[in-house]
């Protein structure tokens, strides 16, 4: 024993041994991750349980567990309906089931309001949208939604003239007011004649809002008449059903089928339902834009403090001290830097910029309050430190003889830095991008406090001129965790979304670091430094 | 050769010189000349200074913080540490090869006009030329003449060399530093690089530091050799090598000690 102790063999398990630990922990979580995101979107069988009792149920199984006290296992359903029966979720005793069935008629309705419906279509009005000959009201009712797309196009595309209307009456609103605040005499003329164009946009947004309303209230007029298990009778406007599935008369391509439409909504669609429901789009945008704008202003800064440090700095005291800092930056918890760039960026920059710039906009603050533009800021601080000890260690690695052969040929510092050392440390500092992609990308605490909302009704990014509205607030993924799985009224329905919204930022810094990973390769090859 | 020529073909003094790394003094009031397209080789043991001399030729020193310079020396009667000497412009004159081999990570081709780039030279007529006379002066254009744009860090140690001599010959400099080029070098390789120094004396001079007394007389014109710091003994190679004059030249060099 005490002879195969001292061979090392040991030393190698626990080495191994730990390995494999970490490798368990991550498939783990990788795996829940995907088990439970990926099954959410797959169109589950409506079960019908006939009760001991003489009373039925409709629903969709989640789980079923072991409960010890009865003896039994027990179900558990979420037989939607949310506004009949009160809630999503019901738990249901084994034993007290009597028989099951798989109704082919049931359906599923996702409605825009109230969550799901599951129950039985009993009638469909819809006089004038579709023949009178098609009895069958599954047939109507598909035939119905097809004939309506046309018509809630058209009423987007007016909500979207709206939308353009609203803005450039707002931009007028802005000039008037800072025309106001500047000479309120001398500009008096135009101020007239800004405010009468602006009257004359919001005359035209009130004709079109009272032409919605009106296409709207027709549309309105279409109905579909649903029943529940009970027998109970729900009516539902069309246009407020997002989508209707029979599930347990699809087959399975068309259950695949309707899963990649799920996949589609959840990638570019806006969220319903407080975000338990639709996509996740404007998160996705955020967190991307953020990210992008992050490493714009982090790698840049990192990568030439690092050269000062490394190349042109005297190594002396104040030297060291600096990279001690630097180094326990990387460590300061990230609350602590949103509260800085609350104080320092938002209120500081952001509330001085809108005394010198939008002075006239006052009490609402434009530069002054959490927006896409101070969270990469604050994000870029944070990650800042991380690119700075990668580009220096990378820069320290590369052989004297190298910057010397440089030098000897009549090089200056900076033709052998530009020419030859940021090219070779370019590996090094993709690593520092790769880590601080996905530190960025993960971190929320921060982001809370200096601009992420629940719901941020436009985009940081859109065709109105400068395209990028760096003031704007913006959605985020990992926020989005934390506010659907924890803020969300109705958790217990929003939990596979958390699961979704997970694997979505994980899979957002996969593709991220691996883009930066595959171009760091490519340079390895070619920088790679000879030895012998 | 009498006094008077050898006066008028010397292209660089070193006088009186004294260099201190802090307060450990490295050189010791060096005296000597260097002749034009001649080979001149400094040998002495590890740490006897001729490295850190041969550094002084063409401030590479002034990278190394710490250090304190005393004396003169002139480059074509220019005193090379004036403040007024362009370092580099001087760096242009005086070419270095090192001991290790240090191709930069680029194609063979940019390791050789890496130079004339960095002096603002565009015309690809102009670099294509020095490529090639540059290459062939340094005894390796036919061995990679047929793969100029494949990596420098693929060629064997002997030819990366060779790479590093072509690239310090194609700014066309005066002198070339060699420290000693062929310690990491195999036998034959050593051989090549030796026939190549003969063949460029004739159009530069060569200052070559070795720690291989048979390279030393093999190669040089003249030999200096270091002790310590100091320059003890100076002179025509030959006659260091059969007849020096101090004593414990004499016992370097018959291997008694070092």
């Amino acid at each position: 024993m005490k002879r195969y102790l001292k061979t090392g063999e040991p030393f190698v398990l626990i080495t191994g041994a730990s390995l494999a630990i970490v490798l368990i922990m991550t498939l783990t979580l990788i795996g829940v991750v995907m088990t439970n995101g990926l099954g959410y979107f797959w169109p589950h069988h409506l079960v019908r349980f006939h009760l001991a009792d003489g009373s039925a149920a409709l629903g969709q199984t989640v789980s079923e567990e072991k409960k010890p006290a009865i003896g039994s296992r027990r179900i558990q359903v979420k037989v939607s309906n949310r506004d009949i029966l009160g809630q999503d979720f019901r738990w249901i005793d084994e034993k007290d089931i009597s028989s099951r069935s798989l109704p082919v008629d049931a359906v599923l309705v996702e409605r825009k309001e109230h969550g799901n419906f599951v129950g039985f279509l009993k009638n469909v009005t819809a006089a004038g949208l579709v023949p009178d000959s098609i009895a069958d009201p599954w047939e109507k009712l598909l035939k119905a939604r097809e004939s309506l797309l046309p018509r809630v196009a058209a009423i987007q595309k007016l909500k979207d003239s709206m939308s353009g209307l609203n803005y450039r009456g707002e931009r007028l609103r802005m000039k008037i007011l800072k025309l106001e605040y500047t000479n309120k005499e001398a500009n008096a003329a135009q101020v007239a004649e800004l405010t009468a164009t602006r009257e004359k946009l919001l005359a035209e947004f009130n004709t079109i809002n009272d032409q919605v309303t009106g296409l709207q209230n027709d549309l309105g007029s279409f109905k579909a008449e649903f029943a529940d298990v009970t027998g109970a009778v729900k009516e539902v406007a069309l246009t407020e059903i997002v989508r209707i599935q029979r599930p347990n008369a699809m087959s399975i391509p068309a259950k695949m089928l309707a899963y990649v439409e799920r996949i589609r909504e959840l990638m570019l669609d806006d969220p319903r339902e407080s975000n338990t429901e639709g996509g996740l789009f404007p998160a996705i945008f955020g967190t991307v834009m953020m990210v992008f704008l992050m490493s714009i202003f982090s790698l840049p800064f990192g990568v030439i403090a690092a050269v000062y440090l490394r190349e042109y700095a005297r190594d002396g005291l104040v030297t060291r001290m600096v990279r001690i800092a630097v180094n326990n930056l990387a460590g300061v918890p990230s609350i602590v830097y949103g509260v800085f760039g609350l104080g320092f960026f938002v209120y500081g920059i952001g509330g001085n910029l809108d005394k010198l710039f939008f002075p006239e906009r006052f009490p609402t603050p434009t530069f002054g309050t959490g927006g896409i533009l101070w969270s990469s800021l604050t994000l870029a601080l944070l990650t800042v430190p991380v690119v700075i000890i990668s580009t220096e260690e990378s820069l320290a690695s590369i052989p004297r003889g190298i910057r010397e052969g440089s030098l000897a040929l009549g090089a200056t510092r900076l033709q052998t830095l530009t020419r030859i050392l940021l090219p070779m440390a370019t590996p090094g500092i993709m690593t520092g991008l790769v880590l601080s992609m996905a530190r960025a990308a993960g971190e929320v605490a921060p982001l809370m406090i200096v601009g992420v909302v629940k719901l941020a009704p436009t985009l940081p990014f859109d065709s109105h001129f400068p395209f990028f509205h760096m003031d704007r607030k913006f959605m985020h993924l990992g926020f989005h965790i934390y506010d659907v799985g924890f803020q969300s009224p109705n958790v217990e329905a929003a939990k596979p979304m958390v699961y979704v919204t997970t694997m979505l930022l994980m899979a957002i810094v996969i593709v991220a670091s691996s883009l930066a990973i595959h171009f760091r390769s490519k340079m390895r090859k070619r920088y790679i430094t000879s030895n012998f | 050769m009498t006094e008077q020529q050898e006066q008028s073909s010397t292209i660089m003094t070193v006088s009186d010189l004294n260099l201190y790394y802090g307060s450990k003094q490295a050189l010791k009031n060096i005296n000597l000349s260097i002749v034009r397209n001649q080979a001149t080789a400094f040998i002495g043991p590890s740490g006897c200074g001729k490295s850190t001399l041969l550094r002084c030729f063409n401030r590479m020193n002034d990278l190394v913080d710490n250090v304190r310079i005393e004396g003169n020396i002139t480059l074509n009667e220019e005193e090379v540490n004036a403040p007024a000497m362009d370092v580099i412009s001087l760096r242009r004159r005086i070419g270095m090869v090192f001991q290790q081999s240090n191709p930069f990570p680029k194609s063979i081709y940019e390791n050789i006009v890496y130079g004339l780039r960095i002096a603002g030279v565009k015309d690809k007529r102009v670099l294509d030329e020095a490529v090639e006379t540059s290459l062939k002066n340094a005894a390796i254009w036919d061995e990679v003449k047929d793969r100029l744009n494949d990596s420098a860090l693929g060629l064997s140690g002997g030819q990366a060399q060779r790479i590093c001599i072509a690239r310090a010959i194609a700014v066309n400099p005066e002198i070339i530093l060699m420290d000693e080029p062929c310690s990491a070098l195999d036998p034959i390789s050593t051989l090549k690089i030796e026939e190549l120094i003969d063949e460029l004396k004739r159009k530069y001079t060569i200052i070559i530091v070795t720690h291989n007394m048979q390279q030393a007389a093999r190669v040089s014109d003249v030999t200096a050799f270091f002790y310590l710091g100091e320059l003890i003994e100076s002179g025509v190679t030959r006659t260091i090598f059969t007849n020096p004059e101090e004593k414990r030249t004499e016992d370097y060099i018959t291997g008694r000690f070092g």
